[in-house]
């Protein structure tokens, strides 16, 4: 194929880590590697909060790395540099100017002449099929129609690599699906210079569909994990049987990654205090649970089919597997899902009994639960404040992360009843309320 | 109508002028009406002055519009001035850590400064500086002005600037926009909705003040301006009733005037800059804008102004690439140099405060102190006292005018323009009936504290119930719920944030009119309630400047310590446990 061609784009162990209070750092990415080459579309697949869009604003120069750095025809990249541009997740356009407006921002500000700015600004919306609409203020457009605004407004700027940063993710399905084969439709008619598109997705099927190359992206810290190679000829058919196995193939190595970081503790699935519990609705767990349950399936249920069928986005489907597996009722291997005998009770039990049943495995296998039981009980007035616990989460989370534990755990206990919470004044206790 | 222009995107090649058509003729007397009036009002101002020389004021009715121009001038162009003031330091404050850091703490401080303040402090140089030049006074009159205008206007501005979406921002910077283009094309649109309404409100605020700042008696200088201000302080003095009514009258043209030739158009324009779409209902229109758009000749003119601007906005200057910082200083450097700010920024702070108390205290005792405090605490009372009564009075008025569709499309707009109606217009009437009844002097004078500004407890309430989602009013209904319950439980809560907004802007108005509430004056008659206001007041008028800085800072001191133990904490209350969504 494509792939003797040329690089243009170098990215060379990035790394980003944000500071914390000072002392702790967060390492979001950590030594990245990669070479982005002229005639190919890359996907960027990875989980929400894996640093993917972070790495994608390095390389467009928004952000600068911590170390290493991104070569533009071996020229590192400090600022946007022309030759570069993207396309915003939810969309970025000025509310104020009219589309034509909104396409031409990018030639005034190379200064672009008044005739020249508005003959290629007229041919960009002709491109992405919105001519008719130029007078158009961006509230009276959809989703859809922005994002091709917002795609013009690329373009017209007549960049060599385009960076999308979950482009279609704001958009309905169809509009999505729409879109994503009219992109194709664009890059293979050669009408316009871009030579690579980096494509930033959490959708495994998108990254399927565009991507000549696939980087699985790993979380904590984010790195490129596996590539994964799509030689199949657009356009692209999502029910064609190499299509889906090349999906299967992916899901695999993505919950491949997560049973990896469980299987070293794969006997003794107990976790620490400090754990990072997803944040996962008791309405998911015990959803879950019933569906699962449910005639429809047997005992070992596919993870993909399982998520195709549920319409669970991937990151969804991996937290209520872990919050599952946490709490010992269910088991994960090798892609497949299976319940547990406890897993089997509180599908079958009333609300009452559920959240018994809920209770008991709450103090038992999580740690931080039992833990506030515990100080609960022991401290004189029954009350605990939420910032000790804070306090307490971040000599091992970053801030973030343990405000979204505390918030996880919290709604866990109040659902089992195993203590209260006032969000007024912060506190936890013992007591029922008034 | 084989001249229709083509209404298309395409219109800004035209090469030849278009038959002008009747809204031209309108629009066009319109604009040299204006033109001629404001060169006329302009020449006046740059008269000869000296100090000391004695201006008359004609109390005549037919002088009234005359006065009326030369006020409004000098609004306007203290409006300009609060305008760049806010662009410039709100974009600074917005944008550099260190700038925010001196800039938002120093307009919070100079907010809670009286008006009356600045123009005691300033006056004299003004005077010096434009010698033997009307310029001088009014100078001095339009910089009270400004003062009492640009602090909301730079608050606004900044917050908005602050708020932009982030990836505008980072839009902006993928296509290589300057910080010029940046201004102009990302941070004035987001921000102007914000700016105009607090530049109405500034408007309305400094109308109150009108009459100090042009009939100028403090410092022992005793000019009156010609002027709207000037004209009531002189009716005043007279005690002439006929005069009062005449400028009720005046004033209430002069407010609707500016109001459908200024606000409106504006209003009516700004609408676009919201990133909501507006429906039908609420979008303002203007009959100015409309007839400027249905004219042609004008509207060549107006293509003409657009590419001139957006010329403007696409100069080459301050396109100096901003870096990224890829460690271009190592993090040590960085500390010492934050260091180095905060050790200049407390050591400045320091000195001021040194100065600022050994010139207090070169005359005052600390006895004085003391008891200058203790007139604050009584004024503080006033002001607490007036906005729960004005709490009371409103809120149950409000809420029942923003459950009438009708009545809320209604009333905001009188409210709004009672809001612009200068307050102390009506303290004679007060004064009259003080006297008549025998009232207590330390009591009757609050309500005229809260004159002007309680129209923002008012409108703010109807705001907030007829933001009420429909639906749980419905839902509250098939409850059942009524009476106290229904007050208690959904009404009050539900209107929490609006009603928190509205009281801290009444009570910010209700300080700085404490100065000039608290003498209330009629012909002879002179009636001073005991307070901190009435204590500033006197000072500034007998050029005791130790006095009054002590006044000053007691006051400034007293506003900070309200906002920071009342206000903040009932605001986040506010936003935390009581906003929708």
């Amino acid at each position: 194929m494509r792939v003797d061609n040329k690089n243009i784009i170098q990215i060379d162990n990035i790394k980003k880590s944000f500071q914390k209070h000072r002392v702790q750092e967060l390492l979001v990415l950590d030594e990245v590697n990669f070479d982005m080459r002229e005639g190919e579309i890359i996907a960027l697949l990875g989980k929400s909060g894996s640093g993917k869009s972070t790495l994608l604003r390095i390389i467009a120069g928004l952000i600068a790395a911590t170390d290493g750095q991104v070569l533009y025809h071996g020229s590192p990249i400090m600022s946007p540099v022309s030759g570069l541009t993207m396309v915003f997740q939810h969309f970025a356009l000025l509310p104020w100017l009219t589309v034509l407006q909104n396409v031409e921002l990018g030639l005034e500000a190379q200064g672009v002449k008044n005739k020249e700015r508005r003959k290629r600004a007229l041919e960009a919306i002709d491109v992405v099929g919105l001519d008719g609409f130029e007078s158009a203020y961006p509230k009276e457009l959809s989703g859809g129609m922005s994002q091709r605004v917002g795609l013009a407004r690329a373009l017209v700027v007549d960049p060599e690599v385009l960076l999308m940063d979950e482009p279609f993710s704001a958009l309905d399905v169809l509009t999505a699906e729409k879109l994503r084969s009219d992109l194709i439709d664009l890059w293979q008619s050669k009408k316009t210079n871009i030579k690579s598109i980096l494509i930033v997705t959490h959708n495994i099927e998108e990254a399927v569909f565009l991507a000549d190359r696939i980087l699985v992206f790993d979380s904590d810290p984010g790195k490129v994990r596996d590539e994964v190679i799509v030689k199949v000829e657009h356009p692209r058919n999502d029910s064609d049987p190499e299509f889906r196995s090349l999906m299967d193939h992916i899901y695999t190595l993505m919950t491949k990654e997560k049973l990896d970081s469980i299987s070293q503790k794969d006997h003794d699935k107990s976790i620490t205090l400090g754990h990072r519990l997803p944040d996962v609705e008791i309405s998911e767990i015990t959803g879950f649970l019933e569906i699962m349950n449910s005639s429809e399936y047997e005992q070992k249920v596919d993870l993909p089919e399982l998520a195709d069928e549920l319409h669970l986005e991937l990151d969804n489907l991996f937290a209520i597997t872990e919050a599952l597996e946490i709490m010992r009722f269910a088991t994960v291997s090798r892609g497949d899902i299976s319940l547990t005998d406890l897993g089997m009770s509180m599908a079958e039990a009333d609300i009452q009994l559920q959240k018994s049943i809920f209770a008991k495995s709450l103090l038992s296998n999580v740690p931080l639960a039992k833990h506030i039981h515990q100080q609960l009980h022991i401290t004189d007035n029954q009350r605990l404040s939420e910032d000790v616990i804070l306090k307490y989460l971040e000599k091992d989370l970053s801030s973030q992360a343990s405000e979204e534990v505390l918030k996880v755990v919290i709604e866990w206990g109040r659902y089992a009843e195993i203590f209260a919470y006032d969000s007024n004044s912060g506190y936890l206790s013992l007591e029922n309320p008034e | 109508m084989a001249l229709q222009l083509k209404n298309t995107y395409s219109k800004n090649e035209v090469t030849s002028w278009p038959i002008p058509n009747a809204w031209d003729a309108l629009a066009l007397l319109f604009v040299i009406t204006v033109l001629v009036l404001l060169s006329y009002g302009a020449t006046a101002m740059m008269g000869h002055y000296d100090v000391g020389e004695k201006l008359t004021i004609s109390l005549s009715p037919k002088m009234l519009p005359y006065y009326a121009l030369r006020s409004v001038i000098r609004m306007f162009i203290a409006l300009a001035c609060s305008t760049l003031v806010t662009f410039v330091f709100g974009v600074w404050a917005a944008k550099s850590r260190s700038a925010e850091l001196i800039i938002i703490p120093l307009v919070d401080i100079l907010q809670s400064v009286p008006v009356l303040g600045f123009l005691s402090i300033t006056v004299v140089g003004f005077i010096v500086l434009f010698h033997g030049s009307m310029l001088g006074p009014e100078c001095a009159a339009i910089f009270a002005i400004f003062t009492a205008q640009v602090w909301n206007m730079l608050l606004s501005f900044y917050q908005s600037v602050k708020n932009i979406p982030h990836d505008l921002r980072e839009a902006s910077a993928m296509f290589h926009l300057s910080s010029w283009q940046c201004f102009w094309k990302i941070e004035v649109p987001y921000a102007m909705p914000g700016l105009l309404w607090n530049a109405m409100m500034s408007m309305s605020g400094s109308w109150v003040f009108l009459v100090y700042s042009e009939a100028i008696s403090v410092a022992n200088q005793n000019i009156l301006l010609p002027g709207i201000g000037s004209y009531i302080s002189v009716a005043i003095q007279h005690a002439d009733r006929g005069a009062i009514v005449a400028v009720i009258i005046a004033m209430f043209i002069v407010i609707a005037l500016y109001d459908q030739i200024f606000f409106r158009p504006l209003l009516a324009w700004s609408d676009k800059f919201k990133a909501e779409s507006v429906d039908s209902e609420s979008m303002n229109d203007s009959w100015l804008l409309n007839l400027f758009q249905r004219t042609r000749w004008f509207a060549v003119i107006g293509i003409f102004m657009k590419k001139v601007g957006s010329m403007v906005v696409a100069i080459k200057w301050r396109r100096i690439k901003v870096m990224p910082t890829i460690r271009p200083v190592t993090k040590n450097t960085k500390r010492y140099l934050s260091l180095l700010f905060w050790i200049i920024l407390l050591s400045v702070v320091a000195f001021i405060l040194i100065v600022l108390w050994r010139f207090i205290f070169q005359v005052a005792s600390y006895h004085e102190a003391l008891h200058v405090i203790y007139l604050g605490v009584l004024t503080a009372i006033r002001v607490f006292c007036v906005i729960i009564i004005s709490c009371i009075i409103w809120v149950p008025i409000g809420v029942l005018v923003g459950l009438h569709p009708k009545a809320s499309r209604i009333v905001p707009p009188i409210a709004q323009f009672l809001a612009a109606f200068p307050a102390n217009l009506l303290f004679p009437v007060m004064a009259l009936l003080i006297i008549r009844y025998h009232l207590n002097v330390n009591i009757w004078v609050a309500p005229l504290m809260i004159l002007g500004t309680q129209w923002y407890i008012l409108f703010n309430v109807i705001a907030g119930v007829a933001a009420l989602p429909k639906n749980l009013h419905h839902a509250v209904g098939t409850l059942n719920v009524k009476g106290f319950l229904w007050w208690r439980k959904f009404v009050l809560p539900g209107i929490f944030p609006y009603l928190i907004t509205g009281a801290i802007t009444a009570a910010g108005g209700a300080w700085n009119i404490s100065i000039i509430a608290e003498v209330v004056s009629w012909g002879h008659v002179h009636l001073i309630a005991s307070g901190l206001g009435s204590y500033i007041a006197e000072m500034t008028s007998i050029g005791d400047f130790q006095r009054t800085a002590l006044g000053i800072v007691v006051m400034s001191l007293f506003v900070l310590l309200f906002n920071y133990l009342l206000w903040r904490p009932l605001y986040q209350l506010a936003e935390k446990r009581f906003q929708m969504n």
